[in-house]
């Protein structure tokens, strides 16, 4: 037998085969599906599909009143209920011209950071999962049930709360309501450097975690990506400090920026996210002001004739509400900007090259909502 | 040798020990033990869709803990699962998933529907174009569990009356599934 000499590149070349991911898959986080082309163990291509869970949400708002869209929108990215009920009301005040009183902008940002806070723990427990760590998912929930008893209280729902209304909010707070809150700060305060002792020195987790999944800043730019994604990318892009809405102007915070662009990055902005959304409920939560907590509006309110549009920062980053108003009680067309649909993007440029075992702890670290997706 | 009967609360059947206190024999039948060793051991196939994943996911964890009635083998392939639990919204497209699903999984299987939209459609049930008004158009369904989203007292509730269902059958006749109705709409 003669033995081979030419081991050139072409002889070698192996087939390309194509895996389906998805939509039901334990770590999709949803009903989401990525067809990736794989070589070996390398990602040639991957797209993902969408439309699982489409529900027609916008078409919907069509055929229901202002005040009844508010409903569906907690159902879009339904971890960031407040934030999407929030964008929905501010768009519409901004079109009637309702004044929202002083007591119901504090309760608002108050619910939406608490809001933030129990998203980014939900994060932290299924993002560590992902990578195969299981305790965290538990410490990450006994923290969150916290926070979802105070919502439950007073909102009256643990996750699709319908709270946020053009004019003010649902109903007031509980008397209890403020020692509740600072219950779960103080808790919270030692609870975080727990959560960073168990998991960030892990040498694994590093592992899995540095250098992998980089998304470059001219990258994030050109693919609108926003929230913490994009702000682990160095892109300044906080809707709370450069278009501030409710209030937040009064605030004194940090917009976490870091530019390291990789998995890790990602995961401690959100560490950070957290520590401030503490702060800013600190500065707020002993300076509730008196007064109403909803203005009085009109039982039908009708837009005037025009196109609006409000942005808002939720838990994984800008969402816009466009409407355009014919003058009558429901909107001619609403469209939704939402941060998952623009954050998906970054799955070719994140994942093309790289193994595909480092697709799911890469995609973890991006944060998809799969309803906020699909709508 | 005397035997005299010893108190379990939660065996299907009577159990005799004998004078040193060592089980001897057992008076039950087989459909009440083999339901019995079924009920409180569901293998659940993680399948969430949307907001009630949300809640299943805080029954699987520390406060709710619904390995207390033995469900926590949460599998993601349908071939090792015994119960599905729909939980989230099921829309046209994701209908033909849901129903391949269901055939892989190996017979006996339960199925709760989880939510107000797998039971009729939910919030969705009057404007939506894309949306299956009710799960048991495909497949059928043992538990429903209405609530949007519904806590996870009534998920563990709802789980609770599967394993009350399951002691009702008996376990070597496995009959043939009712097929649900024609579904209204075409699915696409």
């Amino acid at each position: 037998m003669e033995p081979i000499i030419n081991f050139a590149a072409d002889v070698e070349k192996t087939d390309e085969f194509v895996v389906n991911i998805g939509p039901q898959h334990p770590s999709t986080h949803g009903v989401l599906r990525f067809q990736t082309t794989l070589d070996g163990e390398i990602i040639k291509d991957i797209v993902p599909i969408i439309g699982y869970i489409h529900r027609g949400i916008e078409k919907m708002t069509e055929f229901l009143s202002y005040k009844q869209s508010i409903y569906l929108t907690s159902r879009m990215d339904y971890l960031s209920s407040f934030m999407n009920n929030q964008a929905c009301a501010l768009v519409v005040e901004k079109a009637c011209g309702i004044e929202v009183p002083a007591r119901a902008q504090a309760i608002r940002i108050l619910m939406c950071e608490l809001q933030r806070l129990a998203s980014h723990e939900l994060w932290w427990g299924s993002c560590t999962m992902d990578v195969g760590a299981v305790t965290p998912f538990f410490m990450a929930f006994r923290d969150r049930e916290t926070i979802m008893d105070v919502f439950e209280a007073n909102t009256g729902n643990r996750l699709t709360t319908n709270y946020i209304l053009p004019g003010g909010v649902m109903m007031d707070i509980l008397p209890d309501f403020i020692p509740q809150v600072k219950e779960i700060l103080r808790n919270l305060k030692n609870f975080l450097p727990e959560y960073e002792a168990l998991v960030n020195g892990n040498f694994i987790f590093q592992k899995r975690m540095k250098g992998v999944g980089i998304l470059t800043k001219e990258q994030a730019i050109s693919l609108g990506v926003t929230g913490p994604v994009a702000r682990a990318s160095g892109i300044s892009c906080d809707v709370r400090k450069l278009h501030p809405y409710d209030g937040y102007e009064k605030l004194d915070f940090k917009e976490v920026v870091a530019d390291g662009c990789d998995s890790w990055t990602r995961y401690l902005v959100r560490l950070e996210e957290m520590k401030q959304s503490i702060h800013i409920i600190e500065q707020l939560i002993d300076n509730i002001p008196e007064g109403d907590f909803r203005t009085k509006t009109k039982a039908v309110l009708k837009a005037p004739e025009g196109e609006y549009y409000q942005r808002v920062e939720t838990a994984r980053g800008e969402l816009g509400v466009y409407f355009v108003s014919d003058g009558t009680a429901k909107p001619y067309r609403m469209k939704f900007r939402s941060p998952n649909f623009s954050n998906l993007a970054v799955a070719k440029p994140l994942n093309v090259g790289a193994k595909i075992g480092d697709l799911i702890a890469s995609m973890a670290t991006i944060d998809l909502v799969i309803p906020d997706i699909d709508r | 040798m005397d035997v005299k009967k010893k108190f379990l609360p939660d065996f299907p059947g009577e159990v005799y020990e004998n004078e040193f206190g060592n089980s001897s024999f057992i008076v039950s039948s087989v459909d009440a033990l083999a339901n019995w060793g079924r009920s409180n051991s569901l293998w659940p196939l993680s399948f969430g869709t949307s907001c009630c994943a949300i809640e299943m996911m805080s029954t699987v964890s520390a406060k709710h803990d619904w390995s207390r009635f033995g469900f926590e083998v949460m599998r993601a392939s349908p071939r090792q699962c015994d119960l599905i639990l729909v939980s989230g919204t099921i829309t046209y497209k994701m209908a033909p998933v849901l129903k391949r699903l269901y055939d892989q999984m190996p017979e006996p299987r339960y199925v709760i529907a989880m939510g107000a939209c797998t039971i009729a459609g939910g919030p969705f049930v009057m404007h939506s174009y894309s949306v299956l008004n009710g799960i048991d158009k495909i497949i059928p369904v043992d538990v429903y569990i209405p609530g949007c989203p519904p806590r996870p007292e009534s998920l563990l509730h709802g789980l609770m009356a599967l394993q009350k269902k399951i002691m009702l059958t008996k376990a070597y006749v496995i009959e043939n599934p009712t097929h649900a109705a024609e579904p209204q709409h075409k699915i696409i």
